[in-house]
C-alpha cells in the first residue's frame, strides 16, 4: 500500500460472537466489546500473535468463534482497520440505510 | 479402538497391517486392498478372519464377487467427516456387489452421520475405547420416517403411502407395484 | 400447491428437534466449531459479517399467503423487518441469533416451511420456472418434479456429505426461465418424437469462478426414471468429484475433466444397474404429486376485458405498469403479473415484513392465495382475474411495490455483497442503488428495454453476474472497490457467458460506465425491437470498448 502514511500500522484480534454473531474485538483487559475503539492494539509481530493464541480460551469457553488479526492505521481520526471489510464490521451494519427505497411503514386498511 | 456393533461397545481384536509389516500368525486382521489383491491365498491360509481396509479413492468393484464371500469385513473410511465418498462406497458394496459380511466404518465421524451411515449399509464403527455411546443410540432415534430407498430395506414413505391409499381404495395393484419396484 | 401429509410434518418437526440438539451440545462445548459448522449449514445457517444468517428453503419458488404472513413474522420478531429474496428464490434473514434459530425453524414448520439442506455440501433447494403452471408456453409444470425431487434429496443419506454444494433446476418450457444451464443438473421438460413427455438432462453448467454452460448427459428420459438417474449422477460425483480443492470441487470441473461423452457413459453405466429398482417412479406416485398441482377452478371469462383496457386508457402509469412486469396466462381472463423488489434507490430483493403482508393480503384477494418467488428476486402473483389487476396496482403502488421495471436495465439481481457477506471483495447494493437511481426514468427504461443487469460483489458470483447481459463484477484492487464489467451473458435457452469488456472501473466511474454502454446501444441498435443483447452479439464488443476506452487497435485475424 504504497502512498506514504503518517499511519502506524498495528493489529487488533477480532472475532463473532457465538450466541449472536457480532462482531467484537478483543480488550486490554482480556475481554471482548463491540466496539472497536475498547480494542487492544498490538504494536508487534510477537504480542499480536500471543493475544491471538491467548483467544483460543475464549473460544473454548464458547463465547466467541473464529478469532482473527486485522490490520489497524493510526490516522488523523485515531485508529481505524485498514481494510474496508474491516470498517464495514465495525460499523456492526451496512453502508447503505435499508429503509432509502423500501417502504417500512404501517400499511392501514 | 473399540467396535461400536449391535447397540453396545465391543471390544475389538483386529488390527490394520500394513503393506510392508508381516502378517501375525494369530488374530483377525484387515490389509489393504493391494495386498489383498497380492497375498490373498497366503491371508486365507491362516485360517484367522481376515478383511480389506478400503481407501477413499478405490473401487469396490475391484473386489470381485469370489473375493466378497471369503472377507469378513469390510472398512470403509472418513479421513475427515465431512468426505463422504464411503456413503457411496458402501452401498456399491450391498447393492451392486451383494455382499453381506461387516461393513465398518472408520476414521473420523461424528454420532449426526450415524444413521446416514446404516442406511447405507454400515452395521459397525471403530469409536475410541471409553466412548460414551448414548449419542449413537439416539442418532438412530432422531428420524422416524426417510423418504428414499437406500441398502438398509427400512420402508421408506413411498411405501406407506402408498399402502395406506392402497387399504382406502383397495388398490392391491398400487401395493404390488411398489412391493415389485422394491426388489433389488 | 404441495401440502404436508403426516410423513412430511414429521420428517420437518424431526429435523428441527435434532437441530436443538445440535446447538445444545455446541453450546455445552460437546461439538467444537468446526464440527458444529456442517451442521448448522445444512440447517441454513450462515455466519457472516455481522451476523449469522438464515437461508429458508422456498420450494421451487412456491408461497401461500400463509407462508408469507409468517415469513413477515419471523422478520418482524427474529429479525430487523426485512427479508432478502436470492437469486434461487429463497428467503435470507441477516440478523439472526443462534441461540434462537431452533425456535425460527420451529415457527417455519408450523406452515410447511424449512431451511433443511439450503446450505452446505448437499443437495439444495430445487429451483424452476417462476410461471410454472400458468405460463401459455409451458409443455408441463416443472413443480411436479421439483416436487417429486426434493422429497428424494431430503436426507438423503448417500449424498449429505458431497465434494460441494449440488444445485438442481427444473424448466418446463421451451423459453428456459429457470437457466437450466447454469445448475449442476438442469432438467428441461421435452416432448420426444412420439409425443412423449420426458426430460433432456443436462449436468455440469455453473457459474463462479470457473463458469461453465451445462453439457447434454442424456436427450431423452421417460418420467418414471427420473430419480434413478439422478441418483446415478450423484453417485458417480460423489465417488469421484475432487475432494482436495474447494475451488475444484464442483461436479462441472469433473465433467470437464472427464469430457462430457466419457462422464455420460459412466452415468449410464452406473444407472443401467438401479434404473429397474427402488427409484423407478411408479405412476400411482408421479400422479398422486400431479394432483397437488392440478389447475385451481378458474372462472370461464372473456379474454378482452374491458375493465382492464378502460383502465389502462384512463391511468397511463398503470398501462405502463401492465405493459412492463405483466405476461400472458395460458387461461383466458387471466394474467400474470410481477412485483417488482428493485424500487429506486432500494436494496434488490428486499421487502420489509409489512410489504411481505401486504402481498400475502393481495394474494388471498386476487391470486388465489399463492405467490412466487424469481430468481432475479423479484415476486409473482400468478392467478390474477384482468380485472382485477388496476385494483392489484392501486394497492401496490403506495408501498413502493409497483416500479415498472421488469426486465429492464433497472431490475438489477444483486448478491448482499460486502455490506452482509464476508467472502465479498466489493460492496453491490450501492451500485445498484447508484444505478437504480440514474435510470430512473420510466420513458428512458422503456426506450431502453430489455436488459438483465447483474451485479456480484465477489468472483463466486452468487449474483449470476456471467449471465447478465451486463454484469458486474465487484474486485478489490489494492484495498480499493473496483467494478469489473462483461458484456453478453445470457441464462435462458441461448445460454452464453458475458466477456470482460476491458480494465475495471472505480466506484466513481462505473455508472458513467454502463451509461456510456447503454448510449453505444441506442446508438447502434437497427431499431427498438433489437435488443442490447442481440445489439451486442451482432456488432460485438469493439463499439463497447472504443466508447469506454478510446480507440481499439487493429488485431491480425488469427486472434479471438
Amino acid at each position: 500500500m504504497g502512498a506514504q502514511s503518517q499511519a502506524i500500522a498495528a493489529q487488533m484480534v477480532t472475532a463473532n460472537r457465538l450466541l449472536d454473531g457480532a462482531t467484537v474485538y478483543l480488550t486490554a483487559g482480556n475481554g471482548w466489546s463491540e466496539r472497536f475503539v475498547d480494542g487492544a492494539l498490538w504494536n508487534d509481530k510477537d504480542s499480536a500473535d500471543s493475544a491471538l493464541k491467548a483467544s483460543d480460551a475464549a473460544v473454548a469457553a464458547r463465547i466467541v468463534v473464529g478469532p482473527y488479526l486485522i490490520e489497524v492505521a493510526t490516522t488523523g481520526e485515531g485508529p481505524l482497520p485498514t481494510s474496508a471489510k474491516e470498517r464495514i464490521r465495525a460499523d456492526h451494519k451496512p453502508t447503505f440505510a435499508p429503509e432509502v427505497g423500501s417502504w417500512t411503514g404501517r400499511i392501514s386498511d | 479402538m473399540a467396535l461400536f456393533q449391535h447397540g453396545a461397545l465391543q471390544p475389538n481384536n483386529w488390527r490394520f497391517v500394513g503393506d510392508d509389516a508381516a502378517i501375525p500368525a494369530d488374530g483377525p486382521v484387515t490389509v489393504s486392498l493391494k495386498r489383498w489383491q497380492s497375498e490373498g491365498e497366503t491371508l486365507r491360509g491362516r485360517n484367522e478372519a481376515v478383511g480389506v481396509r478400503l481407501k477413499n479413492d478405490e473401487s469396490p468393484l475391484s473386489l470381485g464377487q469370489v473375493d466378497l464371500h471369503r472377507l469378513a469385513v469390510i472398512e470403509v473410511e472418513f479421513p475427515k467427516f465431512t468426505d463422504g465418498r464411503a456413503f457411496s462406497q458402501a452401498r456399491v458394496l450391498r447393492d451392486k456387489l451383494g455382499y453381506t459380511g461387516e461393513l465398518r466404518a472408520i476414521g473420523t465421524i461424528l454420532r449426526d452421520q450415524y444413521f446416514y451411515m446404516t442406511r447405507c449399509g454400515i452395521d459397525s464403527v471403530e469409536l475410541p475405547e471409553g466412548k460414551p455411546i448414548d449419542g449413537y443410540l439416539a442418532a438412530l432415534k432422531e428420524f422416524s420416517a426417510w423418504y428414499q430407498p437406500a441398502s438398509d430395506g427400512r420402508v421408506t414413505v413411498l411405501e406407506l403411502r402408498h399402502a395406506a391409499n392402497a387399504n382406502k381404495k383397495g388398490g392391491a395393484a398400487l401395493l404390488s407395484e411398489t412391493v415389485a419396484a422394491h426388489s433389488i | 400447491m404441495y401440502r404436508y401429509d403426516e410423513f412430511d410434518a414429521t420428517i420437518v418437526q424431526e429435523r428441527v428437534q435434532q437441530f436443538r440438539g445440535q446447538v445444545a451440545r455446541r453450546l455445552a462445548g460437546e461439538l467444537t466449531e468446526e464440527q458444529f459448522r456442517p451442521l448448522r449449514l445444512k440447517n441454513g445457517l450462515y455466519l457472516q459479517l455481522h451476523a449469522y444468517m438464515l437461508r429458508v428453503a422456498v420450494p421451487y419458488g412456491v408461497l401461500s399467503s400463509k407462508q408469507m404472513r409468517k415469513l413477515a413474522f419471523i422478520a418482524r420478531r427474529y429479525d430487523r423487518g426485512f427479508g432478502h429474496f436470492t437469486t434461487r428464490q429463497n428467503i435470507q434473514y441477516n440478523w439472526p441469533q443462534l441461540s434462537e434459530a431452533a425456535d425460527i425453524l420451529e415457527h417455519l414448520a408450523e406452515v410447511e416451511m424449512h431451511a433443511i439442506q439450503t446450505s452446505g455440501n448437499c443437495i439444495r433447494n430445487v429451483t424452476a420456472d417462476q410461471f410454472a403452471g400458468v405460463a401459455a408456453d409451458e409443455i408441463e409444470d416443472p413443480r411436479i418434479w421439483g416436487e417429486i425431487i426434493r422429497q428424494w434429496s431430503t436426507f438423503h443419506p448417500e449424498f449429505s456429505y458431497l465434494p460441494r454444494k449440488f444445485k438442481i433446476a427444473v424448466t418446463g418450457a421451451p423459453d428456459d426461465r429457470a437457466a437450466v444451464r447454469v445448475h449442476d443438473i438442469g432438467i428441461r421438460i421435452v416432448k420426444n418424437d412420439a409425443g412423449e413427455i420426458g426430460f433432456e438432462v443436462l449436468v455440469g453448467g455453473g457459474l463462479g469462478r470457473t463458469p461453465i454452460i451445462g453439457v447434454v448427459c442424456r436427450k431423452f428420459l421417460p418420467k418414471q426414471h427420473l430419480l434413478s438417474y439422478l441418483e446415478a449422477i450423484l453417485r458417480v460425483y460423489n465417488l469421484l468429484g475432487r475432494r482436495d480443492n474447494i475451488y475444484k470441487a464442483r461436479i462441472k470441473i469433473l465433467v470437464q475433466a472427464t469430457g462430457g461423452e466419457k462422464f455420460a457413459a459412466m452415468v449410464e453405466e452406473e444407472w443401467e444397474k438401479i434404473k429397474d429398482g427402488p427409484l423407478y417412479l411408479p405412476q400411482a406416485e408421479i400422479e398422486r404429486i400431479h394432483s397437488y398441482f392440478a389447475p385451481p377452478a378458474y372462472e370461464t371469462l372473456p379474454d378482452n376485458e374491458p375493465a382492464f383496457e378502460t383502465a389502462k386508457l384512463e391511468h397511463p402509469d398503470f398501462a405502463r405498469w401492465a405493459r412492463a412486469n405483466t405476461v400472458r396466462h395460458r387461461v383466458p381472463g387471466y394474467i400474470i403479473a410481477t412485483v417488482s423488489l428493485k424500487p429506486e434507490s432500494g436494496a434488490p430483493g428486499d421487502a420489509s415484513a409489512d410489504q411481505m403482508d401486504l402481498m400475502a393480503d393481495l394474494a388471498d384477494a386476487f391470486s388465489l392465495n399463492e405467490v412466487r418467488v424469481t430468481h432475479h428476486q423479484n415476486i409473482v402473483f400468478p392467478n390474477l382475474r384482468k380485472r382485477d389487476l388496476y385494483a392489484l396496482w392501486q394497492r401496490l403502488k403506495p408501498v413502493k411495490l409497483a416500479t415498472p421495471n421488469l426486465g429492464f436495465i433497472s431490475d438489477i439481481i444483486a448478491c448482499p455483497g460486502l455490506d452482509y457477506c464476508s467472502l465479498a471483495n466489493a460492496r453491490s447494493i450501492p451500485v445498484a442503488q447508484r444505478l437504480s437511481r440514474h435510470f430512473s426514468d420510466p420513458r428512458k427504461l422503456e426506450e431502453v428495454g430489455e436488459l438483465r443487469l447483474n451485479i456480484s460483489g465477489c468472483i463466486n458470483a452468487c449474483g449470476h453476474h456471467h449471465v447478465g447481459h451486463i454484469g458486474i463484477l465487484g474486485v478489490d484492487k489494492q484495498g480499493q472497490e473496483f467494478y469489473q464489467v462483461t458484456l453478453g451473458g445470457s441464462s435462458k435457452d441461448d445460454a452464453s457467458l458475458g466477456k470482460i469488456v476491458g480494465a475495471a472501473f472505480s466506484e466513481d466511474d462505473i455508472v458513467p460506465a454502463i451509461d456510456t454502454i447503454v448510449e453505444t446501444y441506442l446508438a447502434n441498435r437497427t431499431g427498438r425491437d433489437e435488443r442490447f443483447l442481440d445489439t451486442y452479439r451482432r456488432i460485438g464488443i469493439d463499439p463497447f470498448k472504443e466508447a469506454l476506452y478510446g480507440p481499439v487497435p487493429a488485431r491480425r485475424p488469427a486472434a479471438e
